[in-house]
């Protein structure tokens, strides 16, 4: 029985218990078949991505080199469509990682900044909003770039030198 | 063989990607950020180009290939220019990925609106 | 003189005793399409089909939510604007703004809260205390919640592809008015126990119910044991939007404790949505207890089905940056007692 006291009611549990307690009536995360939607639907989408490569390689004389760029840049138009529609999100809550990890997800993620603060303007809605969620990624890829590729060079230099 | 490929190799990246978010409890902009990081580092090891030339687009659709393209593009102007080329490369090879995102994200922010 | 009326109304530090004839003059909701589709659309006053309510934005609907619910509650009780003195409204918007522009529009005195999804009954306590007391004829308490200005701005953009775990909930899309005034026949308001903010630790905003119900529990306790009353003295008592999870913890620890719950107790973010209406663990939002206490439960004390419930609405005290800078999760819960009219 919890006591009443001058302060009022005291609650039963510490922190630490409780924390404990409440861990036991969180459900399982189903791991299993969020990892195999992951797979098939993160799979769909690189397949997707080869069938273009091929399109461009076969259909507009790109080489396989040059052919990446317009992949990247069709698989990203496909996604910025279907965040418009409405569909990505829905992808994405089936898929999770699947379509959040292919160049698809990135392009959902600006799009869907892009799309949704609108109502806040063009510049600071549109413009100012667009890497909420993107601009992680391209700070870390980038400082992470330049980390190793200044310490590739210095390297390098040490090799020549 | 090589859809199969593509198939299996990027749904395996996203495998990856999934057990972060369920069993190393990230958040999507973590998992994200850490695979382009990764990128960057087999780049750096000289391993994602093979990669792609075995697993094509496995290799070159998952965010992981940002994170290479960052770095290529740092390397190609630093064997001219040195570490100056470091900087001035970043977003050499990479520039396909962030325009056409940037401009399709904002002609999409001109023609639709959010359906919740 | 002044400490008799403290004693015939405080009840304790957090406890009030209505001591006047307050009553609910009149209730309304307005819901979103997934709550029009849910077990109690056929009770709620105005369901729009489309989340946008006819504006450009996520944030004028929910304003357009909040003032129907305010109209139609006005309507019903018969009354206009210039009758009621103070709107006691919130919402769960940075700076409160769907109950700042509603209270513009409506051109009513405006007290604005903010309890988070407690702010149900955080505005109906408050509008039966300053009734009771005699500062106000007739007070307007109101909240609102929008799905989707919820998720832009606790979460992600809404078109945004990110998975939600099986503990996330759903943020109702509505808003709830109610009427409080000096007799009529409608549902009598009797106490009021105001909460203390809980946090247990517990970091994860998608874990809300988990760190919600310490707060339900405290509350609850604390009413029990001011009041005198027992559970089972209540033929209904709800909680917010603990939802399943938050539930059965609440319960759990209510029933260690010594409470038997059994048989009358549930939680209004179980029963806005159909199980299979994908809303993961359950219903959230101001717009959860409102939209379940001024429909289904003012109905049914009205019609006598129901005696006497207690309403706890529980709220998560967080934003944005305080989770982001690592902080736990405050959170809070305030109860209402109804009791059925004539």
């Amino acid at each position: 029985m919890a006591t009443k006291t001058k302060k009022g009611i005291q609650f039963p549990l510490s922190k630490a218990e409780y924390k404990e307690q409440a861990s036991k009536y969180r459900p399982k995360r189903n791991v299993l078949q969020n990892t195999f939607r992951a797979f098939w639907v993160g799979g769909t989408i690189c397949l997707l991505g080869q069938i273009i490569t091929n399109i461009y390689i076969n259909f507009f004389g790109f080489s396989e080199q040059d052919a990446g760029n317009p992949t990247v840049a069709t698989l990203i138009l496909i996604s910025v469509i279907l965040t418009g529609l409405g569909v990505y999100d829905n992808i994405g809550q089936y898929a999770g990682a699947g379509s959040a990890v292919p160049v698809t997800g990135f392009a959902n993620s600006i799009a869907s900044a892009a799309i949704e603060h609108r109502s806040e303007g063009y510049v600071l809605g549109v413009g100012g909003n667009m890497f909420k969620l993107a601009g992680s990624v391209i700070v870390f890829g980038t400082v992470a770039a330049f980390v190793f590729g200044a310490l590739r060079t210095i390297l390098n230099m040490l090799w020549a030198g | 063989m090589e859809y199969v490929i593509a198939f299996v190799v990027g749904g395996l990246i996203c495998v990856v990607g999934q057990l972060l978010l369920d069993v190393g409890k990230f958040t999507p902009a973590h998992v994200m950020s850490t695979l382009v990081v990764v990128g960057v580092i087999l780049d750096f090891f000289g391993v994602y180009d093979p990669f792609i030339d075995f697993a094509g687009a496995g290799a070159t659709v998952p965010i992981v290939s940002f994170g290479h393209s960052l770095y290529h593009g740092a390397m190609q102007e630093a064997s001219q220019d040195g570490l100056i080329g470091v900087i001035t490369g970043i977003f050499e090879v990479t520039s396909a990925g962030i325009s056409a995102a940037i401009v399709f994200g904002f002609f999409a922010s001109l023609v639709f609106r959010p359906k919740g | 003189m002044s400490t008799s009326v403290a004693t015939r109304n405080r009840l304790s530090r957090q406890t009030w005793q209505f001591t006047e004839d307050v009553r609910i003059q009149a209730t309304a909701t307005v819901v979103g399409p997934k709550e029009g589709e849910g077990p109690l659309g056929a009770l709620f006053d105005r369901v729009y089909d489309d989340m946008y309510a006819g504006q450009d934005s996520w944030e004028k609907a929910e304003r357009i939510l909040m003032e129907d619910a305010v109209n139609i509650a006005l309507e019903k009780a018969r009354l206009k604007p210039d009758d009621i003195d103070q709107i006691l409204a919130g919402d769960l918007l940075n700076q409160n703004i769907t109950a700042n522009f509603t209270a513009e529009n409506l051109s009513i005195p405006l007290m604005g809260m903010y309890g988070a999804c407690s702010t149900s009954m955080l505005t109906l306590s408050n509008a039966a205390a300053l009734v009771n007391a005699g500062y106000a004829n007739y007070i307007i308490a109101a909240c609102s919640s929008h799905n989707a200005t919820a998720e832009r701005q606790y979460r992600y953009p809404t078109e945004y592809g990110g998975q939600k775990p099986p503990n996330a909930q759903w943020t109702v899309t509505g808003a709830g008015a109610a009427v409080v005034g000096i007799g009529g026949d409608g549902p009598r308001l009797t106490h009021a126990t105001i909460g203390k903010v809980m946090d247990l630790g517990i970091k994860d905003p998608f874990d809300m119910g988990a760190a919600m119900a310490p707060a339900a529990v405290s509350t609850l306790m604390t009413h029990f044991e001011d009041t005198g009353l027992r559970p089972q003295d209540y033929d209904l008592i709800v909680t917010g939007d603990l939802a399943s999870i938050g539930y059965a913890i609440a319960k759990d620890l209510l029933q260690k404790e010594g409470y038997d719950m059994d048989k009358v107790y549930n939680d209004c973010g179980l029963m806005v949505y159909h199980p299979d209406q994908e809303v993961f663990a359950g219903a959230s939002g101001c717009a959860s207890s409102a939209t379940v206490t001024y429909s289904y439960i003012v109905d049914q004390l009205s019609k006598g089905l129901l005696k006497k419930v207690l309403v706890c609405a529980t709220g998560a005290l967080l934003s944005p940056v305080s989770y982001q800078q690592g902080d736990s999760i405050p959170c809070i819960a305030h109860a209402v007692a109804f009791e059925g009219g004539k």
